[in-house]
C-alpha cells in the first residue's frame, strides 16, 4: 500500500501538477469569495464616517477609528439585545434539546411497539402546515405571548428534521450497550442518562449547535410578536438598524450622540461584527463534532 | 394482528394480546418511554395540529374581531380572490424559478467543490479550505442583507466602482432584473460550502479498492472522477434532488424578506408566496385570501413531497423517507 501511493508521488506527471494547481486555486478562489464579505464588514467597522460616500465600503480602512466601537459599548440597548440574545440561546437550547432527546431516544428504540404512530404524528408536520397567519393568531389571540420574551423560544422549541437526524444518532448506537444495563435492573431513563447520553456527545453537539445557531440568528419572530425595544434580540436590532431611521435616532437617544453625527454606516457595522463574533469563535470548535454527528444522521436518513 | 392471536393458542403468551388491552400493556409495560415523548407531542400538539384547524379561515369571510369560529362561512371565495388576484402568477412563478435557479447551481457548486475537497491531500490546506467554505452557512440573513447594502447599496463599493468606471449607475436596490442574480451567489456563498459535507460523506465511504485498481490500469485523477466517483455519486445526488424539489413550492422567507423587505421596487422578481403571505399579517387585510395562498401552497407542496418521494423509491427503494 504505502509502496504504491510513495511510487505515485515520486511520478507525478505534468497532467497531475496541473491538476493538482486548479483544484488548489479554485479552493482557494471559493475561500476568497467566502471570507471577502467578512473582510468588508471588518473593515468598514473602522472606517471614518465620511468617507463612505466617496471611496464605498473598504476592507482596509483608509482613516482608522474606533468610534463606531465606542458607540456600541456604550449603547445600552445593544448591551440589552445582546442579553436577550444569550438568555434565548442559552435557554432555548436548553429546552430544544431536552424535549428533542426526549423524543429522539424512545423512537430510536426498536422494541417500542407504537414508535412508527408517533413518528408519524411528528413526521406529518413536516408535509403539512396551517401556515403563517393561523400560527399568527393562535399565538397572539389564544395564547396571549405577544411581547414576551418567551415567544422567542417557545414557539420554535422544536424541530422535526432536528429530531430525526438526533434519532437516526441514537439509532446507530449498539444495542449491546444498553442491553447489559437492563440486566442490571436499570429502567430507561436511567440507561439514556448514564449510557446513551455519554456516547452521543458529536450527536449532540451537533444538534445543539443547530438549536443554538436557530436562536442566535432569529428575528422574524421578534419582528412580527414584539414591541417593547428592551425585548429586542441582537439580530432584529441589525435589521431595524438596516431598515429604518428610526431605530438610528433611538440609537442617538441612548448614546446621547447627535443624530447627525452619528456613523451610521460603521455603527452598522461594528454591531454586525459583534453580533457573529461569538459564532466566529465556537464555530471552529463546534465543527470538529457537527461533520461526523451530521454525517452519520445524513447517511442513515 | 388478530392472525396472530388466533394462532397462539398457549394463553401464557400474553406479550400478543391486541384491542385495548393490549395497548394498556404495551403503554404501561414502556411507560418510562412513553411519558419522556409527552411533552414533545403536547408541543406538536399546540404549536403545529392547533395552527391546522386555522386553515378554517380559508373558508370564511374573516374578522380579526370575531375570531375564527364566529366568521362567517363563505364556501370558495377566498381561492376564487386569490386566482383572480393581479399578479398572483408571478408570485407562483417567481416561488419556483428561484427555488429552481437554487436548486441547480446549489448541487452544481456542493459537488464540485466536494470533489475537490476530496483531491487536497494536504491535510492542513484541506481542513482550512472546508471550515471556511463552511461557515457562511452560520451567518443569519440579516448580517448577509448588512454586507450586501456595503457592496450593492447606494455608497457600496460595487456600485461605486460601476459608476466611476461605466458612468452609470447600477441602482441595484431599485432594478428588479438584477436579483435573481444577486440571490442565487448569495445562496451559493451561504449554502454550497454547507452541501459539499453529504457529498464528501458519501464520497470517502466508496469501495478504495476501486481508486487502486483504476491507479493500477493508469488512470489520471481527472479519470477517476469522472469514471469512478460521479457516476457512484449520481443515486445520492438525485435523492437529494428529489428531496429539494419536493420543497420547491416553499420560498424561502428568511432570505427574502432580510434582503429585499418592503422594497415594492422588487417585487417583480422577488416577491414569493411566503413574503405574500406574510404582507397580509402586517396589514392585516385579507387575511382569508392570504391564508387560502397558504393551504394551496402546503397541498401543492405535500403532493409534490409524496410524488417525489415515490419516484425516490423508484430509483433507490433504500432512501425513501415513507
Amino acid at each position: 500500500m504505502s509502496n504504491t501511493t510513495g511510487g505515485t508521488k515520486i511520478k507525478k506527471t505534468t497532467g497531475e501538477v496541473i491538476f493538482d494547481i486548479v483544484v488548489y486555486a479554485f479552493a482557494a478562489l471559493f475561500c476568497i469569495y467566502c471570507l471577502y464579505p467578512f473582510a468588508i464588514i471588518l473593515g468598514s467597522s473602522f472606517e471614518t464616517e465620511t468617507n463612505f460616500a466617496n471611496y464605498g465600503f473598504p476592507i482596509i480602512p483608509r482613516d482608522f477609528t474606533t468610534q463606531a466601537y465606542k458607540m456600541v459599548l456604550g449603547d445600552s440597548q445593544i448591551f440589552k439585545a445582546y442579553g436577550v440574545t444569550i438568555f434565548t440561546t442559552v435557554v432555548g437550547t436548553l429546552i430544544s434539546m431536552a424535549l428533542t432527546i426526549t423524543m429522539a431516544y424512545p423512537l430510536s428504540l426498536k422494541k417500542l411497539k407504537y414508535r412508527n404512530v408517533i413518528t408519524f404524528y411528528v413526521y406529518f408536520t413536516m408535509l403539512f402546515g396551517g401556515g403563517l397567519v393561523p400560527s399568527y393568531l393562535l399565538i397572539t389571540r389564544t395564547l396571549g405571548m405577544k411581547d414576551s420574551i418567551w415567544v422567542l423560544i417557545i414557539p420554535v422549541a422544536f424541530g422535526a428534521w432536528n429530531m430525526f437526524l438526533m434519532r437516526n444518532f441514537f439509532a446507530g448506537i449498539p444495542v449491546e450497550l444498553s442491553e447489559s444495563a437492563y440486566m442490571d435492573g436499570a429502567n430507561d431513563l436511567q440507561i439514556l442518562i448514564k449510557i446513551i447520553l455519554p456516547v452521543s456527545v458529536p450527536g449532540i453537539a451537533t444538534i445543539s449547535l443547530f438549536y443554538a445557531l436557530g436562536y442566535w440568528n432569529q428575528w422574524f419572530n421578534a419582528m412580527l410578536y414584539l414591541d417593547s425595544a428592551d425585548l429586542f434580540p441582537l439580530q432584529y436590532l441589525l435589521m431595524r438598524m438596516l431598515r429604518n431611521v428610526e431605530a438610528m435616532r433611538e440609537m442617538a437617544r441612548t448614546t446621547g450622540v447627535a443624530m447627525g453625527s452619528i456613523p451610521t454606516n460603521s455603527l452598522r457595522m461594528a454591531t454586525t461584527v459583534v453580533a457573529i463574533g461569538p459564532v466566529v469563535f465556537l464555530y471552529p470548535f463546534a465543527q470538529k463534532y457537527f461533520t461526523s454527528g451530521l454525517t452519520v444522521g445524513a447517511i442513515k436518513g | 394482528m388478530e392472525k396472530t392471536t388466533v394462532r397462539s393458542v398457549k394463553p401464557i403468551n400474553t406479550k400478543q394480546k391486541t384491542g385495548i388491552r393490549g395497548v394498556g400493556q404495551e403503554l404501561w409495560k414502556n411507560r418510562l418511554l412513553y411519558a419522556m415523548t409527552l411533552p414533545t407531542i403536547i408541543w406538536v400538539a399546540i404549536f403545529c395540529y392547533v395552527p391546522m384547524y386555522g386553515v378554517l379561515i380559508t373558508f370564511k369571510d374573516f374578522s380579526y374581531k370575531k375570531g375564527i369560529w364566529g366568521s362567517e362561512w363563505c364556501g370558495l371565495k377566498n381561492f376564487e380572490f386569490l386566482f383572480n388576484y393581479k399578479g398572483v402568477g408571478q408570485i407562483f412563478w417567481n416561488t419556483i424559478y428561484l427555488n429552481l435557479l437554487f436548486i441547480i447551481t446549489g448541487t452544481v457548486f456542493s459537488i464540485v467543490l466536494a470533489l475537490m475537497f476530496v483531491e487536497i491531500k494536504n491535510k492542513i490546506y484541506n481542513k482550512t479550505v472546508q471550515t471556511i467554505a463552511i461557515f457562511p452557512h452560520f451567518v443569519s440573513w440579516t448580517v448577509v442583507a448588512m454586507f450586501l447594502s456595503g457592496i450593492i447599496g447606494g455608497s457600496g463599493t460595487l456600485t461605486q466602482w460601476i459608476s466611476q468606471n461605466f458612468g452609470s449607475d447600477p441602482a441595484f436596490y431599485s432594478n428588479a432584473s438584477w436579483w435573481p442574480l444577486i440571490l442565487v451567489l448569495l445562496k451559493i456563498w451561504q449554502g454550497a460550502g454547507y452541501g459539499t459535507i453529504v457529498y464528501v460523506a458519501a464520497i470517502t465511504g466508496f469501495d478504495q479498492s476501486m481508486y487502486e485498481a483504476a491507479k493500477m490500469d493508469g488512470a489520471t485523477r481527472l479519470q477517476t472522477i469522472t469514471r469512478i466517483t460521479l457516476p457512484m455519486l449520481k443515486t445520492t445526488v438525485i435523492m437529494l434532488t428529489i428531496m429539494s424539489i419536493g420543497k420547491i413550492f416553499a420560498g424561502d422567507f428568511g432570505m427574502i424578506y432580510a434582503l429585499v423587505g418592503d422594497n415594492s421596487q422588487l417585487y417583480a422578481t422577488t416577491d414569493v408566496i411566503d413574503t405574500f403571505v406574510y404582507r397580509a399579517l402586517r396589514q392585516l387585510n385579507n387575511m382569508g385570501m392570504r391564508t387560502a395562498t397558504s393551504l394551496f401552497q402546503s397541498i401543492v407542496g405535500l403532493v409534490m413531497v409524496v410524488a417525489t418521494n415515490a419516484l425516490a423509491k423508484k430509483v433507490e427503494p433504500e432512501s425513501a423517507i415513507f
